[in-house]
């Protein structure tokens, strides 16, 4: 059985914590799952917090891209936070730049972010 | 790790198991964090090449030394289709399924020796160096 991501709800943004090293089924799951509950909780923001990630090559990369499109298509804002630091510099040397990807250094600030991209007009 | 067989790449389990060996064995070789990060990276790459194009491979994972430095080789290896041009399938952005084509030009940039070896028909052959610093 495959382990599923718990996504906890607060307020109207979900927010999900990737532990450890993932399959990818487990991302391709999580993004079913997290397309699944903001049509049911009508969500309008995701918080997807990375910061326990210590790689992310191109499959997790363009999923995390994936993800936040599918997202924005049902209304819902998505902000990856906390990237470590080698893991920018990996991406970026790899040729991914996630420049479609909203991201906040942690989840404070994610959570400033999307407050402030919900006030401003799209 | 050296002595130790090949790692075998069958399912998308043994793609992890081979990041968490290539890690190990770049945390042993006195790899800094981000160099550990970008040789990981770098072989999920060739690993999950080996099971998307050739249906699964091998990793050999090899703790190396010359007169100053340590460093990791990988040698990844299957016998899948193979790839008919190199130099094609080394350009950023080029590929042949559904990823964005930087799996084997972005690991070359994240390694420090590079060798690409594919026979069509016959398998591919991927030897990365990584040296510590
Ligand atoms: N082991 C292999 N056997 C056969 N063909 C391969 C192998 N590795 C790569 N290729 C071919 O080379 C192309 C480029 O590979 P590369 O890893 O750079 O990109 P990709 O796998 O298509 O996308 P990405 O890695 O960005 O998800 C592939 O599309 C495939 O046609
Ligand atoms: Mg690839």
């Amino acid at each position: 059985m495959m382990e599923r991501i718990p996504i906890l709800k607060l307020g109207d943004t979900l927010i999900v914590s990737i532990q450890g090293d993932l399959e990818d089924q487990g991302v391709l799951a999580l993004q079913e799952d997290l397309a699944d509950k903001v049509v049911m909780t009508g969500a309008r923001g995701v918080i997807i917090d990375i910061s326990a990630v210590e790689i992310v090559d191109s499959y997790i990369g363009r999923m995390l891209a994936t993800i936040a499109d599918i997202l924005r298509m049902l209304d819902a804002d998505t902000v990856v936070v906390g990237m470590r630091p080698a893991v920018a510099i990996t991406l970026v040397e790899l040729g991914l730049s996630l420049g479609g990807v909203r991201t906040a250094l942690d989840l404070e600030k994610g959570v400033a972010l999307l407050d402030h991209v919900r006030s401003t007009p799209r | 790790m050296t002595g130790d067989g090949p790692l075998p790449i069958v399912s998308n389990a043994d793609i992890v198991a081979v990041r968490q060996q290539v890690r190990t064995a770049a945390v042993e070789s006195g790899f800094s964090l981000i160099d550990q990060t970008k040789v990981v990276t770098a072989a999920s790459e060739l690993a999950r090449n080996a099971l998307v194009y050739a249906g699964g491979g091998q990793v050999r994972i090899e703790v190396v030394e010359n007169a100053r430095r340590r460093g990791l080789r990988l040698e990844f290896h299957d016998e899948g289709p193979g790839i008919p041009d190199v130099e094609q399938a080394l350009t950023d952005g080029w590929t042949t399924g559904s990823g964005l084509g930087l799996g084997l030009s972005g690991s070359r940039r994240l390694v420090d020796e590079f060798d690409l070896d594919s026979v069509p028909g016959k398998g591919t052959t991927v030897t990365v160096t990584k040296w510590a610093r």
